[in-house]
């Protein structure tokens, strides 16, 4: 007797037998659940797609420098669509990414199949890196360096969008703020 | 002691319910001020979705953010935690035939709220506070806009106390009996201990906030700021959770005279959202830098999903209790001759079971597929997100909140529903929009395309990038969904202003309406014995479903529902392996 607004008539619920429809259900429901908790701790093994959450804690100044660095350190070259510089760094070395309002910088050129540590920093406020059309995205900060091993597994040229709002006006902001990313063969 | 004498109640002829008048005012303040703020919040959202399809591009950048600010805190915030204090207040209340507590308290509570509310309208109009309902330093608004969410918060918070008040004053007088708590009372109380949480997690870091916009404050590190403001803007959704199933389960007894199918299971469900729901918020944060796996792991998944389980279990027991009601009352044919006689013209049961099907197949699946660490990388910030969380909040818990102010309407503001032809249709096609809206925006999101952006396009920028035209193609879609949407949302608010104002009145004492009767009463009557009375078979009497099975339609749908997440989690993971190597 009663009904989910009223109290219920038998004092005693907690006694009552629970029906084989709820029953079943939550058995399997809670398998599933445990096949995903396990998935999620196995991808780590058995997946390529994974956080590093290797990170660091940096300044904007800080990190200015080694973009500063990186520019004198490794091989450029202008870029025919921007004519702005594009940076040749070697495979296995440690690449560094800027957001600010509004871009990110500075455009790479990379090599396919070759692996890289991708730093990622802002210089101002919270940007949201997104590689496009992979559609990789990731929180970027001021004040934290996060470094992520990547290997680009197809050639092209990416887009670098931001994910995170980031402020602005009409003419130029969060809707303008890009990058790039060559992948060459 | 106050005393109360009986002329602070009225019986009502609707629902046959002893209500007190003081009681009676607060919920309809706080409903009332809940719909205005809709309508704001529905003219923001509308204004978003008319510059995001492409094509019409209605407003400016600068515009954009604002409306789009706007749109998230009043929609998000005001119109849900407005209306959430109602139905706290009528669970605590009108349900078990209780004076409320401290009624000065209340009424200051819903002041603050209005006054918090209109001081963070105002720094969002004002033009300088563009930085998104989640505000993240070093983005800086206008000192009055945390201001004003931080007294918003402080008012809410004195409704929660409020609540809790009148539960202790019910029990002392035992308005409701000697026995435990009715089980949608049951959810009210996690969903006001859930906010008690959310909103101390929302003054931790709204405060020294506002402190820092003051200049009291040096400095607000981002990190921790979004480790804590996730606390209350994620938490904060979570009870429009546990709020909207508890109102599945209130419309479930109105409507059908329904009981849990067990009240140990159901309960047992709402505990382990106490428990383990307020876990989730680290879902925003799976792709920060500072934290580790093992802390993003165990949070994302509620430990072990035990939430989620939560959830999947109120997805069998809502509609299995409306089975197992209807099947008493005679429907005990087929597997879903009880869903297909469900009274679908009442816009009270449409529009709970279009949330109900909303939030478990839209929001729900979703939610679980992209809180996995490793699939948030490839979703997150895309339009996936408001999408997705566009699945729980707009058809699951905005939806339930129009459907039970179908009922409210006579209840609390004596008036028949005006307009009632319209709102027979109002559910359907405010889903219509919401469920397009949700799902093509979720394949957007997808294909790449990114939220909080003006312009999609990237016009004129040298290093553009085109999405692929299908993204495009998908957020027109979606966007065209958000003007259906806007279309229920503005009947919704027509119905209401029309029903209140205009409405024919239940003047009091007038005959009391026929009451739908308890399923159990009318099975027992039959002749048959129901499951919790006697527990074994007896022999000779009656029982209902399909082998041993007391909901069998409802467990059917329930598979869908499991072998549709499955597989949408297994082609996120195959999409997923196909990116870069990222390790």
């Amino acid at each position: 007797m009663g009904n989910s607004y009223t109290t219920p008539t038998n004092r005693d619920w907690g006694r009552e037998p629970i029906e084989r429809t709820e029953i079943i259900w939550i058995t399997i429901a809670f398998l599933w659940c445990l096949f995903m908790f396990g998935w999620m701790i196995a991808w780590h093994w058995i997946g390529n797609q994974n956080m590093k959450n290797e990170a660091y804690r940096t300044t904007p100044e800080a990190y200015s420098i080694k973009l500063a660095d990186q520019l004198t350190k490794y091989p450029v070259r202008k870029d025919e669509a921007s004519g702005e510089d594009v940076v040749m760094p070697p495979p296995g070395s440690d690449i560094y990414l800027a957001g600010m309002q509004w871009q990110w910088r500075p455009i790479f050129e990379l090599q396919k199949g070759k692996t890289y540590r991708l730093h990622l920093s802002s210089l101002d406020v919270g940007h949201g890196f997104s590689l496009q059309p992979e559609n990789i995205n990731m929180q970027v900060y001021p004040g934290y360096e996060q470094v992520t091993t990547v290997t680009p597994n197809k050639s092209g040229t990416y887009g670098i969008l931001c994910g995170e709002y980031c402020g602005g006006g009409d003419a130029v902001g969060h809707h303008t703020m890009l990058g790039r990313i060559y992948v060459k063969e | 002691m106050a005393t109360t004498t009986m002329s602070d109640f009225r019986v009502d002829p609707v629902s046959g319910l002893k209500i007190h008048r003081t009681a009676n005012n607060l919920v309809k303040a706080n409903a009332f001020a809940a719909v205005v703020f809709l309508l704001i919040g529905g003219f923001f959202g509308l204004g978003v979705a008319l510059t995001r399809m492409p094509g019409v591009q209605l407003l400016k950048p600068e515009m954009f953010y604002l409306f789009l600010t706007g749109h998230g805190v009043v929609a998000l915030m005001v119109w849900i935690i407005f209306f959430e204090i109602a139905v706290l207040y009528f669970c605590c209340s009108h349900l078990l035939g209780s004076r409320i507590a401290t009624p000065r308290w209340a009424w200051l509570g819903f002041w603050l709220m209005i006054i918090g509310a209109l001081m963070t309208f105002v720094a969002i109009v004002q033009g300088n506070s563009s930085v998104m309902m989640t505000s993240y330093p070093p983005l800086e608004a206008a000192p009055h806009f945390y201001l004003g969410l931080i007294l918003f918060a402080v008012g809410a918070l004195i409704g929660c106390f409020v609540f809790l008040g009148t539960l202790v004053i019910a029990k002392e007088e035992k308005t409701y009996g000697e026995g435990s708590l009715p089980l949608v009372v049951f959810g009210a109380v996690t969903a006001s201990i859930c906010a008690i949480f959310t909103i101390a997690a929302g003054a931790i870091i709204l405060i020294p906030t506002f402190l820092w916009r003051v200049g009291l404050i040096s400095h607000i590190d981002p990190m921790m700021y979004r480790v804590i403001w996730w606390a209350f803007g994620h938490t904060s959704q979570q009870i429009n959770v546990v709020v909207h199933i508890s109102i599945w389960y209130l419309i479930a007894g109105l409507v059908f005279g329904a009981k849990p199918m067990s009240e140990k299971v159901s309960r047992g469900a709402f505990l382990l959202y106490i428990l383990f729901l307020n876990l989730g918020s680290v879902h925003h944060l799976l792709s920060d830098p500072g934290l580790s796996s093992t802390w993003k792991i165990f949070n994302t998944s509620y430990m072990i999903y035990l939430a989620v389980l939560a959830s999947l279990i109120h997805g069998l027991t809502v509609p299995g209790s409306i089975e197992v009601a209807q099947r008493k009352k005679g429907l005990d044919t087929g597997l879903f001759t009880w869903l297909r006689k469900a009274p679908w013209g009442n816009p009270v049961f449409s529009g709970m079971f279009l949330s109900l099907i909303g939030f478990g197949f839209i929001g729900g699946i979703t939610g679980v597929v992209m809180s996995v660490e490793q699939i948030n990388m490839i979703i997150h910030n895309t339009m996936y997100l408001p999408g997705h969380f566009h699945g729980t909040v707009v058809c699951g818990t905005t939806t339930a909140f129009m459907a039970v102010t179908y009922y409210l309407i006579p209840v609390v503001f004596q008036r028949k529903v005006a307009l009632a032809g319209w709102a027979k249709w109002q559910p359907y096609i405010y889903s219509l929009g919401s469920f397009t809206f949700a799902i093509a925006i979720m394949g957007a999101g997808t294909m790449g395309l990114q939220r909080r952006q003006a312009d999609i396009t990237y016009a004129g920028q040298s290093l553009a990038y085109q999405y692929p035209e299908l993204g495009k193609a998908m957020l027109s879609i979606g966007e065209l969904g958000g003007v259906v949407m806007a279309v229920g949302g503005v009947m919704f608010i027509l119905i209401v202003l029309a029903s209140v104002f205009a409405g024919e009145r239940i003047p009091e004492g007038s005959a009391p309406w026929p009451k739908v009767e308890d399923a159990d009463v009318v099975f027992a009557k039959k002749g048959g014995v129901n499951s919790a009375d006697a527990g074994a078979t007896v022999p000779g009497k009656k029982h209902i479903g399909i082998g041993g099975f007391e909901a069998p339609g409802t467990f059917v749908l329930a598979m869908i529902l499991f072998a549709t997440l499955v597989l949408y989690y297994f082609i996120n993971f195959k999409y997923l392996s196909t990116i870069w190597t990222l390790s």
